[in-house]
């Protein structure tokens, strides 16, 4: 939205505001009479400094050098001072995450966006392996080889049930095929 | 370099392909990973179930290692320097780590704001490869890591990374009051902390629930706590009242988070259609168990978006909410001392050790809890290149 309320806030404005208003404080009846410093739910976790009213007045770091594409929350204006080099967006994959990060946090589309991308990057994961010649090996990468060792029947059972419905399932669809068959020579 | 590579819910690889780490950023650090555990918050990575959890990565927040390298801004560590490294990445200038709340830094997570930046967890922490792995970049070196006290046991040391402080942060934030009735749910090694620190605060009763009777066996050991199977109890919140005296607990913790087991709605909504961020069975009876006007602590870790909560009941209870991942670094000296002078022995937790070729076998028995594993450890091949 072109005239979205957000786009008609000044940057650095609420301490701007929060000050106007103390400094007004007198005209406003009762202003700071029953404060109490000790009402104060967070310690003693938190060491309250006042550094919250600073908000972003502090001494920053160097900005890490941006040489890779990063993803950053819309709720916050740009990337970190440091920021995680780990898998950055790619394929299919990293054009969904890029389209959740279109929405704040605060939204489901966001996240489920991302869940689903996470669904995508594992297939492209499975393609990648198989452009590298690289096979990969569940037995040894589900940890099947620890379950066969100190979970045999549950193992068993388990392999023995996705078995019986792969089975069944194939036959159904077989069926299924044959009486479609049936029905259009009628 | 050796490092674990996730390539989807269920499925990892012990990588030997893997760059080794480079200095990104003048405040960073290359350290050589000496010791490295496997995490309860690990698993939900494992299993699918945090957003933007991308394959390739290196998962692993709780290490310990050696210097191999320094950024230009480094002036506190040194080449050679063995360092426990808590798990939280925290720049040290921003309002919340002016105020010591090392686990909310404003700057070290571009991805989400809601979270603070942890090492190996997923994009939503950060997108930092994590330790999990026979090198790591440590951001902010100056900061966070702290060079091992002389004489300290370098698995009490990994396990100050995170599960002393977490454990430790989740009874402090209950604010526990001497005599109180204190009820933990989950035995997992953040459980068995909590309860074991739940002591230290003063608590009359700690009662612990869970549904593996190993690990009950082992909080009434570890923990000196009362330990219960809720799949022997009809209701847990009735079993609960009934035990203190109709009146609930003084204060509840919320041990277990997103992956816990005991009602179906739970189960089905929050882990097979992830309607929500996995279970919040372990919360709705923590709010449920505990008196009028009580404390819930919540260190269980709930993923993004959200998750159904009974806020009537909170706001008919007057209920306090106390919630947050642990400040490792605000942590330390104190647990340092509480280990060095003997109160606690927290190793004893460590059930598994793995080399890290193993690691999926290691993933795979935590996750499924077999061999009555409580909390498993990886040590790479490298780790005893230059140490004693």
């Amino acid at each position: 939205m072109k005239n979205a309320l957000e786009n008609q806030i000044e940057a650095g404005q609420d301490r701007v505001i929060a000050q106007r208003n103390m400094a007004r404080a007198a005209e406003i009846p009762g202003w700071g009479m029953d404060a109490d410093p000790e009402n104060d739910p967070t310690y003693p976790m938190k060491h309250a400094n006042g550094a919250d009213h600073q908000r972003l007045n502090y001494k920053k770091a160097p900005q890490q050098p941006l040489d890779m594409e990063i993803l950053h929350s819309i709720e916050r204006p740009g990337v970190t001072r440091v920021f995680g080099t780990s898998t950055p967006p790619i394929g299919l994959s990293g054009a969904i995450r890029r389209f959740a990060y279109t929405y704040s946090e605060a939204t489901a589309t966001h996240w489920m966006t991302l869940i689903l991308a996470d669904r995508v990057d594992t297939i492209q994961g499975k393609l990648t392996d198989l452009m590298h010649g690289v096979l990969p090996n569940p037995w040894v990468e589900r940890g099947w080889r620890a379950e066969w060792k100190y979970n045999r029947a549950g193992f068993i059972g388990r392999a023995a049930t996705t078995a019986l419905l792969l089975t069944a399932g194939i036959l159904l669809l077989k069926r299924k095929k044959k009486n479609k068959y049936r029905m259009s020579n009628r | 370099m050796l490092a674990m590579n996730f390539r989807g819910p269920f499925q990892i690889r012990a990588d030997r392909n893997r760059p080794v780490p480079e200095i990104k950023h003048p405040s960073d650090a290359i350290v050589r990973v000496t010791r490295s555990l496997i995490c309860g918050s690990d698993l939900h990575l494992y299993h699918g179930m945090v957003p933007d959890t991308r394959v390739g990565m290196t998962f692993g927040h709780e290490f310990t290692g050696v210097v191999e390298a320094v950024g230009s801004d480094v002036q506190k560590l040194k080449v050679g320097d063995h360092v426990l490294v808590p798990f939280n990445i925290a720049c040290g200038s921003c309002p919340h780590c002016q105020q010591e709340l090392y686990g909310n830094c404003h700057e070290a997570n571009s991805e989400a704001t809601a979270v603070g930046g942890f090492f190996g967890y997923a994009h939503t922490g950060g997108g930092y490869d994590g330790g999990q792995a026979e090198y790591v970049r440590v951001p902010y070196a100056d900061v966070s890591p702290t060079i091992l006290p002389e004489g300290m046991d370098l698995e009490n040391a990994v396990l100050l990374t995170d599960v002393v402080p977490t454990g430790y942060q989740a009874a402090e934030q209950a604010g526990i009051q001497k005599g109180d009735t204190v009820v933990v749910f989950g035995a997992g090694p953040i459980g068995l902390m909590a309860a074991r620190f739940a002591w230290f605060f003063g608590a009359g009763r700690v009662i612990v629930i869970d549904e593996l009777d190993y690990r009950l066996e082992f909080a009434r050991k570890f923990s000196f706590a009362e330990a219960y199977n809720f799949r022997e109890m009809k209701d847990p919140v009735v079993f609960l009242k009934k035990a203190t005296d109709w009146f609930g607990a003084d204060v509840c913790i919320d041990a277990v988070g997103c992956e816990a087991s005991g009602h179906a709605w739970q189960t089905i909504s929050g882990k097979s259609l992830l309607m929500q961020a996995g279970t919040a069975t372990a919360f709705h009876w923590a709010v449920n168990s505990v008196k009028k006007g009580g404390i819930v602590s919540i260190i269980g870790v709930y993923g993004p978006p959200w998750n159904l909560a009974p806020l009537g009941s909170i706001m008919n209870k007057g209920l306090t909410i106390r919630a947050n991942q642990a400040s490792v670094k605000r942590l330390l000296p104190k647990l340092i001392d509480h280990i060095m002078s003997g109160r606690i022995n927290p190793k004893e937790i460590i059930t598994h050790r793995f080399p890290l070729e193993e690691i999926p076998d290691a993933y795979r028995m935590f996750s499924k809890k077999l061999d009555n594993i409580i909390k498993p450890l990886l040590i790479p091949s490298r780790a005893n290149a230059s140490f004693a």
